[in-house]
């Protein structure tokens, strides 16, 4: 299967260009720029590793693809995503957010019900991936 | 100065003279203020019908009564204060009028309308009345919660990000048993959409009970967050006979663990609050279906302007708003339509007459809501969607999912396709406006789906003059 959150998953995998356009837009809207990766991309896993702080003073596109390109380096087989901050007054949260870098197979999730009471089921969706301990997914 | 005595004497006096029209009125901060347009009868001075609608939204009667005087009578009088004549109309007037916030009782939609839109209606020297738009006062916006989600923490919990939402409603509207219609609801998830909607007239039928439609909903929704890796939902509509029946509804969605419910503009405004305050309370979006505001809202001579209608829903704290598409089958003149936009989701909406926005509006921190553009678009619009909607929208193509010549999940992708290729090029910095219609062929050189989509739907336009437009054209500042 192939994950579909962020912006542009529908489409083929960005090229270095077109992920530098997108940053260069994200930059151009006076948004900083983040970059997060995980083992773990559960639907409901909010919080990724933080490749370093938002970059909030590198307003410069190149220099933010150099830090894309070092953790898609550092993490190649895991969920890399470039995130966009928007700090203006009654925004506040991330305005873009797109994947970059995704392991070669991904397994998914496993859909369980629990049947409760009458015909009402309780649903748990669980990464496949996370069976493995940290450090050993996607291998 | 009239003497009291003589000002107070049994009989009828015209509404001017009772103290209802003020031209030297400057309007307070805490002012509630209202543009009508009135239509008064043949031969009725455009101030007296102004001060007639300022009497009777307010304390006025059509006689006088000597109990005004146990009252601070002139405090709780509202003021019309302005009459412009409507241009290009002839017999209609922009008349403006201030009221006092003692008038209104805080957090209460129904008590601000029973005055403002309450028997001046029906008022006979009036031929027609329309309430244009309302200033409210921050000091008055404070009482409301406001939208129970708004835009910004619903995206961060769907974890949705730089582009508008897609949904779709179930089709058909009617008659699918609760099985057949999860897996509507599956498909479209499945495909690509984030969302699927019950249309306003799906509550709890002969065909499908509300529980059953409940269950297979969300084994449909989950089923398709498993398969996508994505938060997905479906507008689960809670509408019912009494509020009692929506909590017991609302209750069961959220035991079943659905991150959005929906209700109907018919259950009223008071219901509406409850419903909002329900959905604060327990981390639900809340969605809402203008059902029923076309018979009041879409002739520009009487009713209320749907603009007018968004205000008081962001004050009554709904999340989805049905508000236009510009494009598509219903009703939308794009000036309009830009103008209940900003009422939705601006922080302040300047005063914009092209726009039909009479007054600035401060929203002191309510939250934002999102408008849904639903009715008759298709992926071939998507250029002039982003352009005239932007990105903090829904946009709902139901036929254009459902019916789609591949089947569903071949619709939804062809939309979600076609939606996230022009936000990625109008962010490259490509002219979408011009160029939208070579994007979306070049995009169905590599996506089937939306090859179809675009075939099958290339020639689909609504072209139809609006009613509701605005009144004031842009005129060009001398240099």
């Amino acid at each position: 299967m192939k994950i579909t959150q962020g912006t542009f998953s529908f489409l083929p995998d960005l090229t270095d260009a077109e992920i530098g356009m997108q940053i260069n837009y994200a930059l151009k809207q006076g948004w900083a720029i983040g970059v997060e990766y995980t083992d773990d991309p559960h639907p409901r896993n909010f919080y990724w590793e933080m490749w370093g702080n938002p970059m909030f003073d590198l307003r410069d596109a190149a220099g933010v693809m150099v830090e894309v390109l070092a953790c898609r380096k550092a993490h190649s087989k895991l969920y890399v995503r470039v995130n966009a901050f928007d700090s203006t007054l009654g925004f506040e949260s991330t305005r873009l957010s797109f994947i970059v870098n995704r392991p070669k197979d991904e397994p998914g999730f496993l859909l369980r019900r629990t049947e409760v009471s009458g015909r009402q089921i309780q649903y748990t969706t669980e990464s496949y991936a996370t069976r493995a301990p940290e450090g050993r997914r996607y291998e | 100065m009239v003497k009291p005595a003589d000002r107070y004497k049994s009989g009828v006096m015209p509404y001017a003279k009772m103290g209802y029209w003020d031209a030297d009125y400057v309007p307070k901060d805490t002012d509630v203020i209202a543009c009508f347009r009135i239509t008064p009868q043949d031969g009725v001075d455009p101030i007296e019908a102004a001060a007639a609608v300022a009497g009777e939204s307010s304390t006025a009667t059509w006689t006088v009564v000597w109990t005004d005087r146990l009252t601070a009578c002139d405090h709780y009088r509202a003021k019309a204060y302005r009459v412009d004549p409507v241009p290009g109309i002839p017999g209609q007037y922009f008349s403006y009028i201030a009221y006092e916030l003692d008038l209104f009782e805080e957090d209460s939609i129904a008590n601000l309308t029973a005055s403002i839109i309450g028997n001046v209606f029906g008022f006979k020297p009036l031929k027609a009345l329309r309430l244009e738009d309302m200033r409210i006062p921050v000091a008055y916006l404070k009482t409301f919660q406001g939208p129970a989600t708004g835009i910004v923490v619903e995206r961060e919990r769907l974890d949705k990000f730089g582009r508008p939402l897609l949904g779709a409603t179930t089709k058909p509207k009617l008659g699918l048993s609760g099985k057949n219609y999860g897996r509507v609801v599956y498909e479209a998830l499945k495909g690509g959409l984030d969302f699927v909607k019950d249309d306003e007239n799906i509550n709890s039928q002969p065909f499908m009970g509300w529980r059953d439609r409940f269950l297979y909903c969300m084994e449909a929704v989950n089923k398709a967050s498993a398969a996508t890796g994505e938060i997905k939902g479906h507008y689960l509509n809670v509408t019912a006979g009494t509020v009692e029946n929506m909590y017991e509804r609302a209750e069961f969605a959220k035991q079943l663990g659905s991150c959005i419910i929906m209700i109907d503009l018919v259950i009223g405004y008071s219901s509406i609050q409850s419903m909002a305050k329900w959905a604060r309370k327990n981390d639900m979006i809340l969605h809402l279906h203008r059902a029923g505001h076309g018979t009041y809202t879409r002739q520009k001579s009487h009713g209320v302007s749907f603009r007018v209608i968004a205000k008081w829903m962001r004050m009554a704290g709904v999340d989805h708003i049905h508000a236009g598409t510009v494009v598509g089958k219903l009703e939308g003149d794009p000036n309009v339509i830009k103008g209940i936009y900003s009422v939705c989701r601006d922080s302040f909406t300047k005063k914009n007459l092209e726009q039909g926005i009479f007054f600035d509006q401060d929203w002191a921190g309510l939250r934002k809501m999102m408008p849904v553009a639903s009715g008759g678009i298709h992926a071939g619009q998507m250029h002039q969607l982003i352009e005239y909607l932007g990105e903090d929208v829904v946009l709902q193509f139901g036929g254009g999912t459902i019916g789609h010549p591949m089947g569903i999940q071949a619709g939804a992708t062809a939309n979600r396709v076609a939606l996230e290729t022009m936000v990625k090029a109008r962010n490259e910095g490509k002219d979408i406006w011009n160029e939208g219609p070579q994007i979306l062929a070049d995009a169905a050189k590599w996506c089937a789906p939306l090859r179809a989509a675009l075939d099958t739907w290339k020639d689909v336009t609504f072209n139809y003059e609006s009613t509701d437009t605005a009144d004031f054209v842009p005129t060009a500042t001398p240099a």
